[in-house]
């Protein structure tokens, strides 16, 4: 059995608590790493971060990208949509194509 | 130029003869691969795009809701609030075999005693703006699972894609070359050495038959019997 967790900022992430997701509210980016390490290891399969957040930590996120467990998803914060979820999408497809196909022209 | 050494021996040229051939046809199996990859993840980005855009209205509306409600009440009347959440979400992970990549499949399960009830609180002491973005959330929450499973999807896809195309452009354009000089260097090394043996045989049969006819004091001989006459 799997967990969801979230993590941010508290004004961001409170609501899911409500829907019985594991909330976590931390900003101070080391203490978010160990967060997302722990959470990693401890069985759970969907990990939603803020984006504010995950700007911080991009390095751990990104070691979690080739492994199938956990999920690391950016959802905008309380503060705004960086837009950071979108251009991770966006890396993958250049990672996959060589270059950019589908988001091109929706970015300008 | 032969970049490896091999020996020029016919054992070594069958040996070559069956790399390249099972070079060429893993490299037309990874190909068709890696073309069926590319179709099926592109479909999928196409889907997370429209997908994560739904629900980064959504959560943005939420956030509202949530930000609204924040002005009214006190930050500690929202914590006790949301103390003690009524539901709780796990979820099961399976996989999905698409291209031997496995994508994971998750499956929620609520364990809350009435699955459509997500608010842990009373309605008096708090704000209706909380409700409302509870209410959007609870929704959004299904878009939101599936937006990670594909997500997800994509991530492992393009990491698969990668090591596929560098395993066909490594085919390609190193293996299957070399492996080819390699059978070039060695037909012709067999052909040299059969022909350089042609030639000491027919040298060889020469000198048996100068030794046996004694051809050569022969015609020294003939002209002399030429002049003669």
């Amino acid at each position: 059995m799997y967990k969801i967790a979230v993590m941010g900022d508290w004004d961001s992430i409170y609501g899911f608590k409500a829907l019985g997701l594991d909330t976590y509210p931390v900003t101070d980016p080391e203490e978010a790493e160990k967060t997302l390490h722990t959470l990693a290891e401890d069985q759970t399969a969907v990990i939603y971060i803020t984006e504010a957040l995950a700007a911080q930590i991009e390095k751990a996120i990104a070691s979690y990208s080739e492994s199938p467990l956990p999920a690391i998803i950016l959802i905008p914060g309380a503060s705004g949509n960086t837009g950071e979820g979108l251009a991770l999408v966006k890396k993958s497809v250049e990672q996959a194509v060589g270059s950019d196909i589908i988001f091109g022209t929706a970015s300008q | 130029m032969a970049a490896s050494h091999v020996n020029p021996t016919r054992m070594e040229l069958t040996r070559q003869k069956k790399k390249l051939q099972t070079a060429l046809k893993g490299h037309k199996l990874l190909k068709d691969k890696r073309d069926e990859l590319m179709r099926s993840f592109l479909d999928l980005v196409r889907e997370d795009k429209v997908l994560r855009e739904e629900v980064e209205a959504e959560i943005k509306k939420a956030n509202k809701s949530f930000v609204l409600a924040g002005s009214q009440m006190s930050k500690e009347a929202v914590s006790v609030a949301f103390m003690a959440p009524k539901q709780e979400v796990s979820v099961d992970v399976s996989t999905k075999n698409v291209m031997s990549v496995e994508i994971p499949v998750f499956k929620t399960q609520f364990r809350g005693s009435d699955e459509g009830d997500f608010y842990p609180y009373g309605y008096a002491f708090t704000s209706a703006d909380l409700d409302e973005g509870v209410g959007t959330l609870s929704k959004l929450l299904p878009k939101l699972l599936k937006l990670a499973e594909s997500e997800k999807s994509c991530q492992l896809m393009a990491a698969e894609i990668e090591k596929t195309r560098r395993r066909v452009n490594a085919l390609e354009h190193v293996l299957i070359p070399q492996t080819q000089e390699n059978i070039r260097y060695i037909t012709m090394k067999l052909d040299e050495n059969e022909r350089s043996s042609q030639v000491r045989l027919m040298k060889v049969k020469d000198m048996m038959l100068e030794d046996a006819h004694h051809y050569k004091e022969r015609r020294d001989a003939e002209p002399l019997k030429e002049d003669v006459s």
